[in-house]
């Protein structure tokens, strides 16, 4: 049974296509990264899986059932971007409040806010907390009765980098316990190395999703390599000019370093003919990251994009 | 029907918390008292006049006071929770929204009924004990009949504000709308309809202006609790209309009743088919 399943999901919000034909799946025990730029529609695909909207073509199906019903989004956990809570309550309180409507049992309460960090604080009004502290209180809301499907907006804006690495650690745990997870972020590098899959959204179409080795081939995108020459950078760009017969390098001096840029297809009889010459003392080799692959999908009209409002 | 008594719970804990509860019923026994010791200063004397005296005047500042009061606790129910950020919140746990709007409900309702028993039940306690040779059978009959339609006058205001609450996307806004309603049922309406019976100059069908007052849930209230008396001398302004209405007090106890059942009905309907 999938987490969810989007089979050509569309949706229309006063007859501006928001999302088109979007298919994407979640299985359990994976973490999917949900990317795209303001407006790209992240949002409305989460809202759907919530079943607080209904799409205009296709079907939404979520943890086996229909999207929205009591029985499925009692196994739902979700944190919504800049969450926010009766101030005048304290977190137990509010806690205890969305136990009680999720039908989830109150002893968990004071052990979830322990787990979040906020043992010491569950007993204040949460008009005190400050931002990261509303964060937490919203992740242990979240967790109530051990969601089979996690959503997560933004999870890390107003956490330290030592609770963020809590959250990743948490994230990890319930990974394993078969939890499927969607996370939504700009923080790219923060989350590339927890998520199983990515999904890349522009314009309300999926550009691309896959793991990121999946995504890398599909981007087709050089991979860079620092080189440190042995001898002298003129004889190692030789070794480079008589092995590249037709991949169209891109060659950079570097304070004594030779970058080069080669596509993926090439990148291994280059490494061959360097160390077959003797010319490189060391080598280091970049994948494009999680960042430039985004950018790479998102195009280069991605500044205009971000500019969109949701 | 659980998920609607949590959402009830917290408005109630709520009410607790910011002292509305107790401020409501303050207010509620020392009105009523203060109307049944000074209610016939006017006269000259200083006393408990008459028990059908005494609901008259509450009934008559009762119809400023009651929807004033319901509209100020309701009209940020769902606009509130929405500008606050919980309403989507809400809307992503096991709860459509009728139940959260008929928790509401159950909340607000309970808090002004609660209130109203408290604060006008006191009252009617210490009249009964205090004033010599008050007939506590008819008190207890008007002093019931007074609490029933206020709660029942109470539950319609605070219908009429979730219908403003689940529209608008502002409290400010709300709130403002909330305030043009009260304006319009207790100041304008009566103003209106006697506009209407002197520029008619008699024209107006005569079996046809006494039903005009139905269309006021604070003129119904006001003659349930005078009529009932069978003394409709006591019948001042338009509402000597009333005298004429072949309904009788039946007639008014559903009148009273409707007027909450459609606006709730109404808002529950706007809540369902609104945009989130």
């Amino acid at each position: 049974m999938s987490c969810f399943d989007l089979d050509n999901v569309s949706y229309r919000y006063d007859k501006n296509p928001v999302l088109r034909g979007i298919d994407l799946t979640l299985e359990p025990g994976e973490i999917l990264g949900l990317f795209g730029h303001n407006g790209a529609g992240k949002t409305t695909c989460i809202k759907l899986i919530l079943g607080l909207m209904t799409p205009n073509q296709g079907s939404v199906s979520v943890l086996g059932g229909h999207a929205g019903d009591p029985q499925v989004t009692q196994h739902i956990g979700y944190l919504p971007e800049n969450v926010m809570f009766y101030p005048q309550l304290t977190g137990r309180e509010i806690l205890n409040h969305f136990a009680r409507l999720k039908g989830a049992s109150l002893q968990q309460v004071p052990k979830l806010l322990e787990q979040v960090g906020l043992g010491d604080e569950m007993d204040a009004r949460t008009k005190t907390y400050s931002k990261g502290m509303r964060q937490r209180l919203g992740l242990a809301q979240a967790l109530l009765g051990k969601p089979k499907l996690l959503m997560l907006d933004e999870p890390t804006v107003g956490l330290d980098p030592v609770a963020t690495a809590d959250l990743y650690r948490l994230l990890r745990k319930l990974r394993e316990g078969g939890t499927g997870i969607v996370l939504c972020s700009h923080v790219l590098p923060g989350v590339e190395p927890y998520i199983d899959r990515a999904a890349i959204l522009t314009d309300g179409a999926l550009k691309a999703a896959g793991d990121l080795a999946a995504l890398r081939r599909q981007a087709n995108m050089p991979v860079t390599l620092s080189l440190d020459p042995a001898n002298s950078i003129s004889a190692l760009e030789d070794v480079i000019d008589r092995a590249s017969s037709s991949s169209g390098l891109i060659i950079k001096s570097d304070s004594g370093r030779l970058r080069v840029d080669v596509q993926p297809r090439d990148k291994m009889a280059l490494l061959h003919a360097l160390m077959a010459s003797g010319e490189v003392a060391d080598v280091s080799i970049h994948q494009p990251s999680l960042e430039d692959i985004y950018v790479h999908f998102i195009g280069s009209g991605g500044l205009a994009h971000r500019g969109g409002s949701q | 029907m659980n998920s609607i008594w949590t959402i009830a719970r917290k408005e109630l804990s709520d009410s607790l918390r910011n002292r509305w509860l107790m401020a409501i019923s303050l207010v509620f026994a020392t009105l009523a008292l203060g109307i049944a010791w000074f209610g016939a200063a006017a006269s000259g004397q200083v006393g408990y006049a008459s028990t059908p005296a005494t609901i008259a005047s509450l009934a008559s500042l009762g119809i400023f006071l009651i929807p004033l009061i319901a509209l100020l606790l309701a009209y940020d129910a769902i606009v509130g929770e929405e500008e606050g950020g919980t309403l989507l919140l809400l809307l992503t746990y096991p709860l459509s929204r009728s139940q959260l709007l008929l928790g509401k409900f159950l909340g607000h309702g309970l808090t002004l009924a609660l209130a109203t028993v408290i604060g006008f039940g006191v009252a009617g306690v210490a009249i009964a004990v205090l004033v010599e040779n008050v007939a506590i059978a008819s008190l207890a009959a008007a002093m019931l009949r007074f609490i029933g339609s206020t709660v029942l006058l109470g539950w319609g205001f605070i219908a009429l504000a979730y219908v403003i609450s689940v529209r608008v996307s502002e409290k400010p806004i709300a709130a403002g709308l909330a305030l043009a309603i009260w304006f319009f049922f207790v100041l304008i309406f009566d103003l209106m309809l006697l506009g209407t019976l002197v520029a008619s100059e008699g024209q107006f069908s005569a079996e046809l202006l006494p039903w005009l007052l139905m269309l006021n849930p604070t003129d119904i209230y006001r003659l349930l609790n005078i009529v009932a008396f069978g003394d409709t001398a006591q019948l001042s302004g338009v509402l000597s209309l009333g005298a004429d209405l072949p309904i009788g007090a039946a007639g008014l106890w559903i009148g009273l009743v409707l007027w909450f059942a459609i606006p709730l009905a109404g808002a529950l309907l706007l809540f369902r088919n609104r945009r989130i």
